[in-house]
């Protein structure tokens, strides 16, 4: 115990160790990493070396059933769709991980600045948040890509201003918690700046938290883009995601289901690996709430 | 703190939010440049004057604002662009039972099967019994509606024939069981997996340790001891959970082709019938706040121990 607070960096080396293998024992997790890896790795490759283009139309194979040349078959307009669905994958995770980071930062500084500041400041900023919470955004985001035309930017920037509210209550009740512990304390003896005191000293306790709401973030986001992009308000074509793909092939599921159903298992397959990967970290990095 | 003291401050904090909704729905609608009558045909410009004049589209953006206001705090939502003769509140009439049909019942057999999942999952906790039923609700939660709308449809509709595909006949049962489904497939997932970890709790506490030690049966203690903090977290989830049920129901709209309110929102949305989009925004607002009320309500009426707070 002493020897292991005395050397700080190899004791904070120690904890992320044991959170692994903590992780290691979760076999759900693990199978969802690795199916997670496959997949990115997938999206990665897969359109660098396929003959295939995403864009190019083949008026000559329309529909062309999954075989050999086409392992998933061809869309409407001949493109090949595993092509197009590894684009879908790429898309999907980019927003999602992007709009996440982003929705985490917000949150995060938000959160740890409320629970931190505490009194007028702190009833102030969460006050603010719960009136957030009552707006409702799917109008809202809707009204937005509408009116500004469907920008990739923008339904980043929505969805991540949308979904920060969770993490920033989420954080502010840690720190409430934090702030009042003997190593804030010492800190504050020391006549650390305020600023310097929430980055250097409350916010790296927050980490294993917002690791695991950063992880539940992101399929909701995913879902999320899907649910625009299916309202035909999400990327422009011929940029496709997985929501764009599965609305086109609920268009055209009566005579070719394989249109639906391939980008709707991919879709299925990234949300669900990221909830369990989220549950594994949730018991790896909080090991209070072992369930 | 008394529950009409906690009504007035609850009503206070309302009244705020539902302007910041307004205002910002307003806002921007209006900021961005185009008008709901300056798109598709070429109108004569007297005559779309004339029109513009009689929804008070000329005036100052400030006037409208505030004759907006003064409508809304009188309830009148105001006539709709591109419905001719038709006011809002009419088509919020028309639409949201449809919602309000198809919610309540999605709402209710999520209830009740993810209420028997969860709870059987719990009892058998690690067992097949367990881990089968988690491994769908997983699965339940993360396939959205827009896939499993379209799939409930290739597979009951279109090649089975035992269902209809979409519309609504006044609300006739079987066109109704497919978009309720379809709606109740995640939030039963959801609620399974919430009954289960509550109920684990629960079951694990030391007052049901007493109740089992006194020799009830496992039908009394579940039914008179576990069922009531097993439903707390429930309660509070289920308020936003109705609400959202209203508001998102815009797939299963237009997946099922249902004329609900969400329909008429996508449409005004894309052609800029102002009144409309924003009517319906400030009514979300308003059922989000009002079921997170009546959530709250009931959650202290459930629980002595929790104390009304603004």
């Amino acid at each position: 115990m002493n020897a292991a607070v005395l050397t700080e960096p190899a004791a904070a080396a120690g904890q992320w160790r044991q959170c692994w293998l903590r992780l290691r024992r979760h076999r759900a997790a693990v199978v969802a990493l690795g199916v997670l890896g496959l997949v990115v790795l997938a999206a990665l490759v897969v359109p660098l070396v396929s003959p295939y283009d995403f864009a190019t139309p083949d008026w000559d194979e329309l529909y062309h059933p999954p075989d050999a040349s086409h392992w998933l078959g061809t869309d409407a307009l001949g493109r090949d769709l595993f092509v197009r669905v590894m684009w879908g994958c790429r898309i999907s995770l980019l927003v999602g991980i992007a709009a996440s980071l982003v929705s985490v930062l917000i949150g995060v500084v938000w959160g740890a600045t409320a629970g931190y500041s505490g009194g007028k400041t702190d009833s102030l900023m969460m006050r603010s948040v719960d009136i957030l919470y009552t707006v409702p955004f799917i109008p809202l985001v809707i009204v937005l890509t509408v009116l500004f035309g469907r920008s990739f930017l923008l339904v980043f920037v929505a969805i991540g201003a949308v979904s920060w509210l969770d993490i920033a209550r989420i954080v502010r009740g840690q720190t409430l918690s934090l702030k009042n512990r003997e190593f804030v304390e010492a800190a504050r003896a020391l006549g650390l700046s305020n600023t310097r005191m929430i980055f250097r000293h409350v916010v790296p306790n927050l980490l294993g938290v917002v690791i695991i709401y950063a992880t539940l973030t992101v399929p909701t986001v995913i879902l999320f883009e899907a649910f625009l992009s299916f309202l035909g308000l999400g990327v422009h074509a011929p940029l496709a995601s997985l929501g764009t793909l599965v609305s086109d092939g609920a268009n055209h599921m009566k005579s070719h289901p394989y249109l639906l159903t391939v980008p709707a298992v991919f879709l299925t397959l990234i949300v669900c690996c990221f909830s369990y990967l989220g549950d594994g970290l949730r018991d790896a990095l909080d090991p209070r709430e072992q369930r | 703190m008394t529950v009409l003291n906690f009504l007035g401050r609850r009503l206070m904090i309302a009244v705020p939010t539902l302007l910041v909704i307004a205002t910002l729905a307003f806002g921007l609608l209006h900021a961005t440049p185009g008008g709901p009558f300056d798109s598709a045909k070429q109108i004569p410009p007297e005559i779309k004057h004339s029109i513009e004049a009689k929804y008070h589209l000329d005036e100052p953006l400030w006037r409208q604002y505030l004759r907006y206001l003064n409508d809304l705090a009188h309830g009148d939502l105001g006539p709709s662009f591109q419905y001719r003769n038709t006011s809002v509140n009419e088509l919020i009439r028309a639409g949201l039972p449809v919602d309000a049909v198809v919610g309540s019942l999605a709402l209710l057999a999520a209830l009740l099967t993810g209420g028997v999942v969860g709870t059987v999952a719990a009892l058998r906790r690690n067992g097949p019994w367990d881990h089968v039923p988690m491994f769908f609700a997983v699965l339940g939660i993360s396939v959205p509606v827009f896939v499993t709308g379209p799939l409930l449809i290739l597979v009951f509709a279109v090649r089975l024939h035992w269902l209809p595909s979409g519309d609504w006949r006044g609300g006739e049962i079987r066109y109704l069981i497919l978009p309720v489904t379809a709606l109740a497939l995640p939030y039963t997932a959801y609620i399974a997996r919430m009954v289960r970890g509550a109920a684990i709790e629960v079951f694990t506490s030391p007052f049901i340790r007493t109740a089992r030690a006194k020799g009830l049966p496992t039908r009394i203690v579940v039914l008179r001891h576990a069922l009531r903090p097993v439903l707390m977290p429930l309660v509070s989830f289920l308020g936003p959970a109705f609400a959202g049920v209203l508001t998102g129901s815009i797939i299963i709209e237009s997946v099922f082709g249902l004329p609900g309110i969400g329909r008429y929102f996508l449409t005004g949305a894309i052609n800029r019938d102002y009144t409309l989009v924003v009517g319906i925004t400030v009514l979300y607002g308003v059922l989000i706040i009002l079921f997170n009320l009546l959530a709250d309500l009931c959650y202290a009426w459930l629980d002595p121990r929790v104390r009304l707070q603004s």
